[in-house]
């Protein structure tokens, strides 16, 4: 079958419902990629969504992200939001290099597709590494975490909050209690909680952590499978298969399922850690 | 590549529809890639560096769901490449969303609606 090909522009005008080409100009798989990634983005729309119902629910006692992600890996102190900033800026590199490799095959360039591909899985295994580093701290908590009260309330130690005064804790809809008789009886009657967990969460309401959970892991679970379709793809391009297919359809269908993995984040980054 | 303008590019499938699919290729693409890789850095910095300003947190908001939607069309129009291919299918990808948008506004409104039972004594 041949690969490169030409149509007179007579032939492709009076044929294009007429059968032998594709009247979107797009492929059957292709078509089958986007319209799988519009399914797979209302399952995270809807994800997305019934975090923000609960969340508006919530809403006086919702933990703050910058409060809760504020770890940077070898520096000590307090960086809010700068891991999960260059957590996007590695996402957003991956997909410059992916969309260079879907260039290079348009160039026909085997070895530049190759090389491209390489990039792009390492991009990707950075940011599922990156991830489970920030599960990790998420988990794990902080040193003095919090205090549950017998009735749910979360009581949580000033570490790490911006311009919070000393010897102080944070009632649940983020005001300061300073008051010393106060904070003895609430430490008295209070249980310890360190860090997050599907029911337990130091910073606030467990949903939050429920959320984290699943709508992070859902999005690192679909980063972890386009790695692995991308090392598929890699190994082929390696063999040679689109050189002598003749064409790199199969490198824009991936490309576009790593594309939408980034589109995704974009959503995760603002709903979760900015807004 | 021929230059005869009465030509179109592309290539065959090669599986068992083995349809004719046309290809255009514009040298000045990674050109567009690496632009467009510049803006998606500048407003994620964007983003990060307001977030910490003593700007009113509802302003804020707005601010942050209009720079994610720029974004989101920059990735989709020039990294998936939706902006070149035909308008079918644009709008059969693009308009199914209006549902989303339904789903945001309804449920949102009964995220603050349910609230309203805390106040209730006997649930």
């Amino acid at each position: 079958m041949s690969a490169e090909a030409t149509l007179t522009k007579e032939d492709s005008s009076k044929s294009i419902w007429g059968g032998g080409r594709s009247p979107f100009n797009i492929s059957w798989g292709k078509m089958y990629m986007w319209f799988f990634l519009v399914s797979d983005a209302f399952t995270f729309s809807s994800l997305l969504t019934a975090y923000g119902v609960m969340r508006h629910r919530f809403a006086e006692i919702w933990p703050k992200a910058q409060e809760v992600f504020t770890h940077f890996p070898f520096v000590a102190g307090h960086l809010p939001l700068a891991y999960v900033g260059l957590m996007t800026f590695i996402l957003i590199m991956s997909s410059v290099t992916m969309v260079l490799a879907v260039d290079a095959g348009h160039r026909r360039n085997n070895k530049a597709v190759a090389l491209w591909m390489f990039f792009t899985i390492i991009g990707g295994f950075t940011f599922v590494g990156s991830q489970a580093w920030e599960w990790y701290h998420f988990i794990e908590g902080t040193e003095q975490g919090a205090l549950i009260m017998p009735n749910g309330d979360h009581y949580r130690f000033t570490e790490g909050v911006k311009g919070a005064p000393e010897h102080a804790l944070i009632a649940p809809n983020h005001t300061y209690i300073t008051d010393a008789v106060e904070i003895a009886k609430i430490e008295k009657e209070g249980r310890p909680v360190h860090g997050a967990n599907l029911t337990e969460n130091e910073y606030g309401h467990p949903l939050f952590g429920d959320f984290f959970f699943f709508i992070t892991g859902f999005h690192g679970f679909h980063v972890f499978s386009g790695v692995v379709i991308n090392i598929i793809i890699y190994f082929n391009v390696l063999g040679g298969v689109y050189t002598r297919r003749g064409h790199y359809e199969q490198v824009e269908k991936v490309g576009l399922y790593w594309h939408f993995v980034d589109l995704v984040w974009v959503f995760v980054f603002t709903f979760f850690y900015l807004v | 590549m021929s230059e005869n303008k009465n030509e179109v590019h592309g290539y065959y499938t090669g599986d068992i529809h083995n349809q004719f699919v046309e290809e255009h290729y514009d040298p000045k693409n990674r050109a567009v890639i690496w632009r467009t890789f510049w803006i998606l850095l500048a407003i994620t910095l964007a983003e990060v560096s307001i977030a910490f300003t003593s700007i009113s947190h509802n302003i804020l908001i707005v601010v942050f769901i209009a720079l994610t939607i720029v974004k989101a069309y920059f990735i989709v129009a020039y990294f998936m490449h939706l902006k070149h291919e035909k308008y079918t299918l644009i709008y059969s990808i693009i308009l199914p969303f209006i549902l989303i948008l339904y789903l945001i506004v309804m449920a949102l409104g009964e995220g603050n609606y349910i609230h309203f039972w805390d106040h209730v004594p006997f649930l």
